[in-house]
């Protein structure tokens, strides 16, 4: 049950991680709305399948419009959404499940097409929604649901592999900290191609990491979350693959590449190439 | 002797002519007044390899490519081991001499025709020859064939008389050379040149024209076989401010993104076959639940996984029709002529607005690779059927009710949730058994606005039926006027709305002794279909990867008859 909607019939648990990411979404969608004068309608949000998808039912405020289709096919929905219309803003929501295991096919095209959409991922290093499985971000040994004698195969690094993909916009975000990480969604829906804001976001009920990501100096525990130093040049491709070799999780924008077109721009390029014809004149092709 | 009409099958190894000499026959033919129909295989190789292109010219129209050959030219050894034992009696056979050497066939005759063409003085003029030696055969008019080339040659270039010169001489060259053989097939009558305009082509180019013409502004694909001409025609013509045509990477993006452009309020399409068709079922799904409208073109062709991709069947039709889990019932039209891809296309968008899902348009290989001369469509009388769009404010509910409601279009007011979760009126996720029980209701009953009027019907009183589906409407509506010249007891049904049935059609077939439903798969899909209507339906079934030929369709169909007749009369 939400406030909006009595009939609507998920929650999150309690500190999961996804309520911060909502937030920080809302503060985005309503400072671009503030921003641009468009309206909330032009913010199209197209959600995966997972406990973070379900964000798309709990925005509080002014809606905007939405697509829960289906598990890990939000990258071509949203493509389809840009395509047909390049003046909506299209944000996807998603899971490291729905992202990275079922819709990884997904990651590398839109990256060589620089497709113009924001994708906000909720990384819970678990699969929530289903009771506590294994992700691709779940680290090698981690006993789950679904290895009970320990994970066999190693965790990826989704950082790195968005930078050698090609994507041309890459921040790493947390969803306890709202502001800073509307900061990097609102950077990312302004960068002119495809862009990744990987969220760190726990899940309180399988896989609570707030600990080992903030640290607890009580227990000796050093914080797996760093900031980024503002020295930083994230148009620098080597300086941001060498700051994914520093362990840890850094935070804030680390890779942005504004110089290549956007899909839409390549094609509204290539229109001015391309004469089109009428019905009537293609069938003249084929008349005798 | 008249004849009504006559079948050359060219056949060699690709780029010897086969296609070109082919295309050239049906050209000649149709712009003096036949009616022409190609029918091509390919070679599974890229280059070479074995491949035929068969020419029937009509002085009626045709339906299909026809079971006899006439006249078989064989470019090659090979051709002629495959092919000659088709010829039928009193037939002739044609060979490239220049090739090779073909001794104890008395229908044979050796022409050099690369030799011929290179003492017109153009190497290009092959092709000319062999149409020449084919026009003395049938007795065809020399003015028709100088016309034609005068008139195809005419191109405001400095060499064009030189060209048309050679041509023309080649030509010549061929007549003269089947004239002293003294072969002779009979002569074909006068056509009658019809006196509307008429465009020559395939199925796919007319589907591919018919989208255009039905609004289309957004299509993606992915390559297969026999689909990858229509993407490959829209990335060329799909073009200018609005429009997307673009090859994506897999099939699962092909329907994720057109639904994603279906919701943002474009007319969008995609053309697969089977195993793209496959990987598509679950978006099909979504596409149902969340109701939204986009058309998916399913180009036939042969066995599961990668089958047969060159060959024809008509295998796909349960899997179209239930494509996805979940009760659904997609809509379906198949389409059984070159004529019928450029409607059927147009309807299929009309359908997916009217009811607002996806629509699924069944052609297959022997269809989009058939090259045909069809009346040229009337654009103004064609009816297109636009978007019912939500004009009102927010607070809208998109999924109240059990009836169609307007769509609102992203960046306007009316936001919702398309879901492809069970959802309330809003299309927030809920699964609560009421609203289950509303959508799902909600979802089919919108199948009812697409219940059409018209059919096609042909001795109504008969209680035995021939109904076809798709790609066999040719051979067996030739089929049908023998058997009707013959006598035999039975009427014709046929359609191209699949799902739902015309539900005046359906009511009639209900009432009939029996239906017979020729079709090119092992199940008999259609007709099991029928049955789960309550039609007495029975199949005639083929899976060679080939049409039918109307001779067995005759035999099949009077055979059922009599036996049926019989059973009656013995109660
Ligand atoms: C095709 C398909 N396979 C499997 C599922 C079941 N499923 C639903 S959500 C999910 C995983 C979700 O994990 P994640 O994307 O990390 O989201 P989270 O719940 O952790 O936010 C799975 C496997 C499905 N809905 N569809
Ligand atoms: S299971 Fe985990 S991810 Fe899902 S709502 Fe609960 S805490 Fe959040
Ligand atoms: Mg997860």
């Amino acid at each position: 049950m939400s406030k909006k909607n009595a009939e609507y019939d998920f929650k999150w648990c309690p500190g999961c991680g996804d309520f911060g990411v909502r937030r920080a979404l809302e503060f985005s969608m309503v400072d671009r709305l503030e921003e641009t004068g468009l309206p909330m309608e032009n913010n199209v949000v197209i959600a995966g399948i997972g406990c973070s998808g379900n964000l798309v039912h709990l925005l509080e405020g002014p809606q905007p419009y939405g697509f829960h289709g289906i598990h890990g096919r939000s990258l071509p929905i949203a493509m389809g959404v840009k395509m047909a219309r390049p003046e909506l803003n299209v944000v996807v929501v998603a899971g490291d499940g729905d992202f990275l295991s079922i819709g990884a096919e997904h990651i590398g095209p839109q990256a060589s097409r620089n497709l113009n959409v924001c994708a906000v991922i909720m990384d819970n290093g678990v699969y929530g929604l289903t009771k506590g499985q294994s992700s691709p971000t779940t680290a090698l040994g981690v006993i789950t649901s679904s290895t009970p004698f320990g994970k066999l195969e190693s965790e990826i690094n989704p950082l790195e592999l968005y930078l050698t993909l090609g994507v041309s916009f890459i921040a790493s975000g947390f969803s306890s900290q709202p502001r800073p990480l509307a900061s990097l969604i609102t950077q990312g829906m302004e960068h002119p191609g495809f862009s990744i804001v990987h969220v760190q976001s726990p899940c309180t009920a399988y896989n609570d990491t707030y600990e080992s990501l903030k640290g607890n100096a009580k227990k000796g525990i050093q914080p797996a979350l760093w900031s980024i130093p503002d020295e930083h040049d994230p148009g620098d491709r080597a300086a941001a693959h060498e700051l994914l070799q520093q362990g840890g999780i850094p935070l804030g924008v680390i890779y942005q590449d504004s110089d290549r077109l956007s899909l839409d721009q390549q094609v509204e390029k290539t229109w001015a190439k391309a004469g089109a014809k009428s019905v009537q004149e293609l069938m003249g092709a084929f008349e005798f | 002797m008249d004849m009504r009409d006559f079948v050359v099958r060219f056949a060699g190894e690709g780029g010897q002519g086969v296609v070109t000499s082919a295309e050239g026959l049906a050209q000649v033919s149709t712009q003096v007044g036949y009616h022409a129909l190609t029918f091509a295989t390919f070679p599974s190789q890229i280059l070479g390899g074995p491949t035929w292109t068969q020419v029937r010219i009509c002085v009626d129209p045709v339906f299909s490519p026809g079971d006899d050959v006439d006249v078989l030219v064989a470019f090659n050894q090979e051709a002629y081991d495959t092919h000659k034992d088709e010829v039928r009696e009193n037939g002739v056979v044609i060979f490239n001499a220049d090739e090779f050497d073909l001794q104890g066939d008395p229908r044979a005759l050796g022409l050099p025709v690369d030799e011929l063409a290179r003492s017109t003085g153009n190497n290009r003029a092959a092709n000319m020859v062999i149409i020449g030696a084919l026009a003395h055969l049938v007795d065809m008019p020399q003015n028709y064939l100088d016309e034609f080339v005068t008139k195809r040659f005419s191109r405001g270039r400095a060499g064009d008389d030189e060209i048309i010169r050679s041509n023309i001489m080649a030509i010549g060259l061929g007549r003269e050379h089947m004239a002293a053989s003294g072969f002779s097939l009979g002569s074909l009558e006068d056509p009658v040149m019809p006196d509307y305009a008429q465009l020559m082509l395939k199925g796919n180019e007319a589907l591919a024209l018919g989208a255009l013409a039905g609004g289309l502004e957004f299509y993606v694909g992915y390559p297969i076989s026999p689909a990858t001409t229509i993407l490959l025609y829209m990335e060329r013509n799909l073009v200018g401010e609005g429009k997307f045509a673009y090859q994506v990477s897999s099939e699962i993006e092909s329907i994720t993104a057109l639904l994603g452009a279906g919701f943002a309020g474009k007319k969008a399409m995609t053309a697969t076959a089977g195993p793209g068709f496959s990987l598509m079922s679950e978006g099909i799904g979504l596409g149902w639940i969340a109701e939204i409208p986009v058309v998916i073109v399913d180009v036939q062709r042969g066995g599961p996984a990668t089958g047969l991709p060159t060959k024809t069947e008509q295998s796909d039709l349960m899997a179209c029709m239930f494509p996805a889990h979940g009760d659904v019932r997609i809509p379906i039209i198949a389409v059984g002529s070159v004529e019928e891809c450029f409607y059927g296309a147009i309807k299929a968008f009309n359908w997916s607005e009217r009811y607002q899902g996806p629509v699924v348009l069944m052609t297959e290989m022997a269809l989009a690779e058939r090259a045909q001369n069809i009346p040229k469509p009337d654009l103004s009388k064609v009816q297109v059927q636009g978007r019912q769009v939500y004009q009102g404010t927010n607070g809208y509910r998109r999924y109240a009710g059990h009836e169609l409601s307007p769509m609102p279009i992203p960046g306007n007011p009316g936001a919702y949730v398309a879901n492809g979760s069970e959802h309330d009126d809003m299309g927030d996720t809920t699964h609560l058994p009421e609203r289950h029980v509303q959508m799902t209701e909600r979802r089919f009953g919108k199948l009812k606005l697409l219940e059409e009027d018209d059919y096609e019907v042909d001795k109504p009183e008969e209680s035995i039926v021939l109904m076809t589906w798709g790609g066999s409407k040719g051979p067996a509506l030739e089929a049908y006027n023998q058997l009707k010249e013959q006598g035999v007891p039975v009427g014709w049904r046929y359609t191209m709305f699949l799902n739902p049935l015309p539900p005046k059609l359906l009511e009639e077939l209900k009432q009939k002794e029996l239906v017979i439903v020729p079709e090119l798969n092992y199940q008999g899909q259609f007709a099991s279909i029928l049955r789960s209507q309550g039609v007495k339906a029975e199949a005639i079934t083929q899976y060679t990867g080939l049409p039918f030929k109307v001779r067995h369709l005759v035999e099949e169909v009077t055979r059922m008859t009599e036996s049926r007749l019989k059973e009656t009369v013995g109660v």
